[in-house]
């Protein structure tokens, strides 16, 4: 696929407030990008020329924000949105290998969707969620840079052209706290591991695995994101729009990744 | 029908909310405060041919939406 047939759309609904930005990082790689309101895909309320199908784009990225408000939980309200209306549509994406980032509230929607962990390759989407991000620790909003040590080893369409070992995304979230259910947090962490599924764990300036304030939510293994078992699906919680622009840019390689393997397919 | 549907957390989740609440109030001289722990109750006015069907489909509402079972028990109390 050439760079000039790649349609990417930005995901959003109320409260979403990363999508410009998300939007504006894609299109300086010279591809199609548009942020589009979920009712698109299924209001009849819509005009024709604005009307859209998740067949018209081959890249989905849920962005940051407070979609609904965290109403409920953060991620829940967009996730069950998508699941009533369009659960069909995203998994045959899924299936088709089209990569879907989540970006912190989008990563909460991935799992509130149970789209991530996402162990089961024949049902992209479980019927419940299988994990949470969970309040911080620190019960507050935890804004500024994190450290992130790139563990994946080549699953990942993400991040295969990040060279660096240690990376810089700023977080920004109250509810980042990767939990697994209880009693199974080996099970799900070995899993994870055995699978290539670790994308991103939290560090300190030495890159090794820190509590807070390194860890800024407390965050199970350390985890900061991870991908699903096929790899083109991401989640996580730091946002790599956010270090895009000179002077901090590691967020680049990973949407330039994602375009990359756009463009072998 | 009125019913409270309760959300709290599983034993054994951290409850920072609750826990930062109690640090608070202990602050504020309550020197008593054992515990504090976080509930969340969404009251549903619901039409329903009987009190079971009603419950049935409130327990599918907490499935699909308001509970994460990964983390949350969920308890239903009739108002009326």
């Amino acid at each position: 696929m050439d760079r000039d047939e790649i349609r990417v759309a930005v995901l959003r609904i109320e409260g979403t407030n990363c999508e410009d930005e998300t939007v504006k990082a894609f299109r300086e790689f010279g591809v199609f990008c548009e942020s589009v309101h979920l009712k698109q895909f299924y209001s009849d309320m819509i005009r024709d020329k604005e009307q859209r199908t998740f067949t018209d784009y081959n890249c989905l990225v849920f962005p940051g924000g407070f979609s609904a408000g965290d109403y409920v939980r953060a991620g829940a309200i967009f996730s069950a949105r998508l699941k009533s209306v369009l659960q069909n549509d995203l998994e045959d994406f899924i299936k088709q290998g089209y990569p879907i980032l989540g970006i912190c509230n989008g990563f909460q929607v991935l799992v509130e969707l149970g789209a991530l962990p996402g162990f089961d390759e024949d049902r992209p989407i479980a019927e419940k969620p299988e994990m949470v991000l969970g309040i911080n620790d620190s019960n507050r909003f935890e804004c500024r840079p994190s450290l992130l040590k790139h563990e994946n080893r080549g699953k990942c369409i993400f991040t295969r052209k990040l060279e660096k070992d240690v990376v810089m995304f700023p977080v920004a979230h109250a509810e980042g706290k990767v939990i697994f259910p209880k009693g199974k947090e080996k099970e799900y962490i070995d899993g994870l591991v055995q699978n290539d599924q670790i994308v991103f764990r939290y560090v300190d300036t030495k890159g090794s695995y820190a509590g807070y304030p390194w860890n800024p939510n407390g965050s199970t293994y350390n985890i900061a994101g991870i991908c699903n078992i096929t790899g083109n699906v991401l989640g996580l919680m730091p946002h790599p729009e956010r270090a895009f622009w000179y002077p901090n840019t590691d967020g680049r390689a990973v949407i330039e990744s994602a375009l990359d393997y756009l463009g072998r397919i | 029908m009125i019913a409270d549907v309760y959300i709290e957390l599983k034993e054994g989740v951290a409850d920072p909310e609750g826990e930062a609440t109690k640090k608070a109030l202990r602050l504020l001289g309550f020197k008593n405060v054992k515990s504090v722990s976080s509930r969340k109750v969404f009251r549903i006015e619901i039409d329903a041919r009987s009190r079971d069907s009603a419950e049935r489909e409130i327990k599918q509402m907490c499935e699909k939406l308001l509970i994460n079972p990964v983390i949350q028990n969920y308890q239903i109390r009739w108002v009326e």
